[in-house]
């Protein structure tokens, strides 16, 4: 790494430092003072137990006698002291802790609610183990020089402190306090330098050892019918190897400079001695003054170590920063009107030259007309990669096309309130989404109006209350995160359930029903139709198709026919192939 | 979670890894060396105070800077030790953490797929990542400092106790209370970091739900309602982490206050001592110096603990999956490999359970025969993926047995049994590699040529050469630039090259394209031509080809013979089901 980059590292993480302060003034204040405060006794101590041993020892061995009052007031002054370290302690721990805690919670809190305000188009473009790492690992490393920081701070007072306080004892034994703290100060900047590119590496091979493992337990199930544990241990071994490698680099960096950390003061100390000899024969100072200096460098230099601990996160936190911050600043939100809906009834959906590319990609959807009279069930038909799911999401207003219109009862879609598009329509989507919660919960979803009777008859319709009737605890069962106490089937029927008890004007399914068995999607289809609601239906079973009232024949993103499904069979060979598939193989 | 004590856990954990013994002794000379230097330069003060300053014909310069010299040069040297010390440390500790991560990650391709599916396969992924992070992150931070603490504890300690066995006595006696202190919170403090580790763990739960369920809560309007919940979860984290942080820095300023009595003791003590003629200013000088080293450990220890906390939790996630005996295990060197030639399959009596659950198989007693193809048939939850999995030991029954060609299933190497036992899984699982390295991890030997002529006899040779880059092309993470039928295509020429006896397919439930649909069963027929084949089927298609249709409904098998003759039994089971596919493709 550079210094230009290096010392650009510092400049953007003490930026992010300073944007922490500026949100937490009050924590920062008590915990830097409280820092302070604590540097300060610390250096006040060191002078304490030279008076001590000058004033009171000395004279006393000299004497051989001592009052009981000094004594009495040697042990108030040193418990004193202690009593006013613990209060500094209280102050600098609790408040950067506090401080911590609260930014982590207010930017993780900030984070998660771009999630949910970003569409989903941007959630396509991202991982979810990287937005997961977002709120969690980022927002943890971007403020992790914060508990370290008062107490940086308080150093960094300390050591002024004690240049003062040395100047005013003895100039001499000052230069070596002179010379002494840059140093510690150099070593430590050095080592930060030195130590960056090599967590760097250790973070990278992290994250390989983890994308292997996860890959891994994945495919567990072909692994383990293949027998191929031993081969991918020795694949994971690999990248364990190299990972090991990286710590015992920064392993030795450690080596170097911890045990140099450790000798610096006491090199103080030694010339502190030597030097102080000296002072003393020229009757500069006396014991006193020397034994309170040589005190002082020799527990300086624990606390020198908390600026390196602020010096050495801030690579990770000005990385963690900004992945958090493309996050909070990221673009494209789908306003919401504030239109309503003509009331009641099923809803119409109007497709006009409706056009749609994903950035830089060929055209997805090109010219797409159609209409789902109110009331009426539509199939929409095609192959693998026609465009039939990002129709479905049109439709939602989950993207927004690049041209045409989408309208709902004459109502362009970007016009309608967010309460109002949420009310009149519904999406049940291929793959089911069930939330970690009750029955109840994942149909009802706290919407108002829905109470147990319009669950329970939802959940009918969906052809789920024979096997929810089975459950221990019937609504109230908790069903796991992800649903995973249910089958494919079950979860995608659980889903439906969700999307009717909302009673939609207009409801989507693409390709919902795929898991749940034959008979249960055919008599799930012929209840839809009854349901008084609009239905556009992304098939592929010749049954379920055969159900609409009309089919959209939808060809590489372009609508090549509509009709009923006896006229395309008659009129579109390209339909009749792609339908009949299925029996042309099977016979 | 197992309730295993820290230091239980550390024993435990100590000797499962028996690698961080390797050269201790000679780790722990040095790191003694290291202390040397430390407790020099208290030594050299008292040397320098009662014999130089204090000397008996006034200051002495030159004594003083002969002690200095000496001084420095056992500086040097601790200097150099310590710099061994840590490298032999982090040498030995990484190698070990690095094979703790490799046996956890091969134990836990080992447990059945009944452990791994009970757990979360997220968190198994953390058992050989995050957790051993935690361990290995402590000991590039604080663990170190808590070694050479401990040491430098004993080591000032001893050298306390030369200067002054009556102020040494003091200074532990001033130490007793804070001891008792930090022991009464240690519960209270593990019980405070627990509680922060399964917020946390919720809070990340919820999170992922938000990220995983967006589209739905987007559709739904209900953002506030999960803005809500995830304030709530983030709010209880930071909560706990509060309550945590003010438990811990309660009970280590018992520390602080045990320093100032110590201080003040030994100067008290000491110039009693004195005054008796048992006492230089010097030793007492060098005394408080020692104290000091006494403490910093306290204090060190304090700016570390949370961190400790957190590695001997990961350590004790670790052991709690190690300690978990595999249920399916290989019988190794004791088994027995497969005859030779086409297999034979004999459920005898066979039932199975998961543990506290309801019966899935019940009493399944059946032979198939070998080079034939059966297909299972039933509804969703009737014990047909159970079957599957008996069949290719993913798990054993509860009662009765399996065998292959007359062998107890439970007797056969594993060697043997995944190379003449294959399933091709439901999802048709890819990695993240190019479709030759997909079809090699059956059979890494195979060359191009060798595997474009697979491809070719499967009459896949057209979809080959329409990928962008033929055998090269990359399938992206789990496949997903392929379609979920192109996934399974790819899936059974990787079964196919794998060349097994006995092939068992678990179909999937999900429709795939027309066109890839046609290709699919093609080359299904080609691929199992001439084994014996179990087919969990969920088509049609596939019950009419097999040579035998076995029928599952609730745990049993109620039906059994060739297609034709079970539609003719009325009212059967099969003959529903029958009706119901023709129903879909009328």
């Amino acid at each position: 790494m550079s210094s230009k980059t290096s010392n650009d590292v510092l400049g953007r993480g003490l930026r992010v430092l300073g944007r922490a302060i500026r949100t937490e003034p009050r924590l920062f204040v008590v915990s830097a003072l409280g820092s302070s405060l604590f540097g300060l006794l610390i250096v006040a101590n060191s002078y304490i137990v030279g008076g001590i041993v000058g004033r009171v020892v000395v004279p006393a061995l000299a004497e051989r006698r001592v009052s009981t009052g000094s004594l009495a007031l040697v042990v108030a002054v040193l418990l004193g002291i202690s009593g006013l370290r613990v209060a500094t302690i209280f102050a600098r721990r609790l408040g950067a802790g506090f401080m911590q805690f609260r930014l982590q919670a207010r930017y993780r809190r900030a984070v998660t609610r771009r999630y949910l305000a970003l569409p989903p188009e941007w959630h396509q473009r991202h991982a979810t183990g990287t937005l997961l790492s977002n709120a969690s690992s980022d927002v943890e490393a971007t403020f992790a020089p914060i508990a370290p920081m008062p107490f940086a701070v308080g150093t960094i007072v300390m050591i002024l402190g004690a240049l003062v306080t040395l100047f005013l004892t003895d100039w001499v034994l000052a230069l070596v306090g002179v010379a002494l703290f840059p140093a510690l100060f150099a070593l430590n900047f050095f080592y930060s330098r030195r130590m960056s590119p090599r967590q760097i590496q250790a973070q990278r091979m992290r994250a390989k050892v983890a994308a292997v493992a996860h890959e891994s337990f994945d495919g567990a199930l072909v692994v383990k019918t293949m027998g191929r544990e031993a081969d991918e241990s020795r694949r994971f071994g690999v990248f364990v190897t190299e990972l090991r490698d990286a710590l015992v680099s920064v392993g030795r960096l450690r080596g170097v400079f911890d045990p140099l950390m450790e000798s610096l003061p006491s090199v103080g100390t030694l010339a502190v001695l030597l030097l102080g000899t000296w002072r003393l024969q020229t009757g500069a100072i006396g014991v006193t003054e020397l034994i309170s200096v040589a005190f002082l460098f020799t527990v300086l230099a624990f606390p020198v170590r908390a600026i390196g601990w602020v010096i050495g996160e801030l690579p990770r936190s000005v990385a963690g920063w900004e992945r958090v911050e493309a996050v909070l600043t990221a673009e494209g939100d789908l306003a919401y009107g504030s239109g309503d809906l003509p009331a009641g009834g099923p809803a119409e959906l109007r497709f006009e030259r409706v056009g749609y590319r994903y950035a830089q990609g060929p055209p997805v959807l090109t010219d797409v007309t159609f209409t789902v009279p109110a009331g009426k069930t539509v199939a929409l038909v095609g192959a693998t990669g026609s465009g039939k799911s990002t129709v479905a999401a049109c439709a939602m207003r989950l993207v927004d096309p690049d041209s045409g219109t989408v309208s709902l009862d004459r109502v362009k879609l970007p016009d309608l309130s967010a309460p109002a598009l949420a009310g009149a329509t519904a999406l049940v989507p291929q793959i089911p989404f069930v939330f970690d919660d009750t029955v109840r919960g994942n149909v009802a979803l706290d919407r108002p109006g829905i109470d147990d009777d319009r669950v329970w008859a939802s959940l009918r319709l969906a052809q789920a209350d024979r096997f929810i009737e089975g459950l221990p605890e019937q609504l109230d069962t908790a069903v796991g995160e992800r649903g995973t106490s249910l089958s494919g089937g079950q979860r995608q029927r659980l889903t439906l359930a969700r999307a009717l008890a909302g009673q939609p004007r207009l409801l989507v399914l693409d390709d919902a029903t795929s898991a749940v068995d034959p008979r249960v999607e055919a008599a799930i289809l012929g209840a839809l139709r009854q349901a008084g609601t609009s239905l556009l239906v992304v098939a592929y079973r010749r049954a379920s198709i055969a159900l609409a009232d009309e089919v959209v024949y939808l060809h590489q993103g372009r609508v090549v026919a509509t009709g009923t499904h006896a006229e395309l069979m008659e009129s579109q060979p390209g339909y009749r192939d792609l339908v009949t598939a299925y029996e042309k193989d099977g016979k | 979670m197992s309730d295993l004590g820290t230091f239980a856990t550390i024993r435990r954990g100590l000797s499962l890894s028996p690698e961080l013994r390797t050269g201790l002794a000679g780790t722990l000379g040095l790191a003694i060396l290291q202390m040397a230097g430390r407790v020099a330069v208290p030594i050299a003060v008292q040397q320098g105070i009662d014999h130089g300053i204090n000397g008996p014909g006034g200051p002495d310069t030159r004594f003083v800077l002969g002690v200095v010299a000496v001084t420095l040069a056992v500086l040097a040297g601790s200097t150099v030790c310590g710099y061994l010390m840590t490298r032999r440390l982090f040498t030995v500790s990484e190698t070990a953490l690095g094979g703790l991560r490799s046996r956890t990650f091969r134990h836990i391709h080992d447990l059945s797929m009944l452990h791994q599916q009970s757990e979360r396969r997220g968190s198994m992924v953390s058992r050989v990542t995050g957790d051993v992070d935690q361990i290995s992150q402590f000991l590039q931070t604080g663990g170190i400092q808590l070694l050479l603490s401990a040491g430098q504890l004993i080591v000032s300690t001893a050298v306390m106790f030369v200067y002054s066995w009556q102020l040494t006595a003091v200074v532990l006696l001033a130490f007793a209370p804070a001891i008792g202190v930090i022991r009464f919170f240690q519960k209270r403090l593990a019980a405070a970091y627990r509680t922060v580790r399964e917020r946390s763990g919720t809070m990340l739960g919820t999170v992922a739900e938000s990220v995983v369920g967006a589209t739905v809560i987007r559709s739904y309007g209900v953002a506030g309602r999960t803005g809500q919940r995830l304030d709530t979860a983030v709010d209880e984290l930071r909560q706990a982490q509060q309550k945590a942080m003010r438990t811990s820095v309660t009970s280590f300023s018992s520390g602080e206050i045990s320093a100032g009595l110590a201080l003040s003791g030994v100067v008290v003590a000491g110039t009693l001592l004195g005054i008796d003629g048992d006492m230089t200013v010097g030793r007492l000088t060098a005394f408080l110096f020692l104290v000091t080293l006494f403490i910093q450990p306290v204090q060190i220890a304090t700016e570390q603990l949370n961190e400790a906390q957190n590695a001997v939790a990961g350590w004790r996630r670790i052991l709690d999956v190690l300690d978990v005996d595999p249920d399916v295990a290989d019988p190794d060197d004791r088994g027995v490999a497969l005859p030779e030639g086409p297999l034979s399959v004999r459920f005898d009596h066979v039932s199975f359970r998961y543990p506290g659950g309801p019966v899935v198989l019940a009493d399944v007693d059946l032979t198939l025969d070998a080079r034939r193809k059966y297909a299972v048939v039933g509804e969703t939850g009737s014990g047909k993926t159970t079957f599957a999995k008996l069949l290719t030991r993913l798990m054993d029954p509860a009662e009765g047995r399996v065998l292959l060609s007359g062998t107890p299933l439970t007797e056969v190497r594993f060697s043997s049994l995944r190379s003449r036992v294959v399933m091709v899984p439901q999802d048709g699982f890819l990695f993240d590699a190019t479709v030759a390295e997909n079809i090699r991890f059956a059979e890494p030997s195979l060359t191009d040529d060798q595997l474009r002529t697979a491809f070719t006899e499967l009459g896949l040779g057209d979809w080959l050469a329409g990928l962008p880059a033929g055998l090269d092309t990359p399938v992206g993470e789990r496949g997903e630039t392929l379609s979920v039928g192109e996934r399974q295509l790819v899936a059974l020429v990787r079964a196919y090259v794998a060349d097994p006896d006995l092939l068992v397919l678990d179909e999937a439930t999900s429709a795939v394209d027309p066109a890839t649909e046609v290709r699919l069963q093609h080359a299904l027929d080609l691929v199992t031509r001439g084994r014996t084949t179990v087919a969990i089927a969920h088509r049609l298609s596939t019950a009419q080809a097999a040579d035998e249709v076995i029928v599952v409904d609730a745990g049993r098998v109620v039906q059994r013979g060739p297609h034709s003759r079970l539609v003719a039994e009325q009212d059967s089971i099969y003959a529903k089901l029958y009706a119901s596919w023709l129903e879909q493709t009328r």
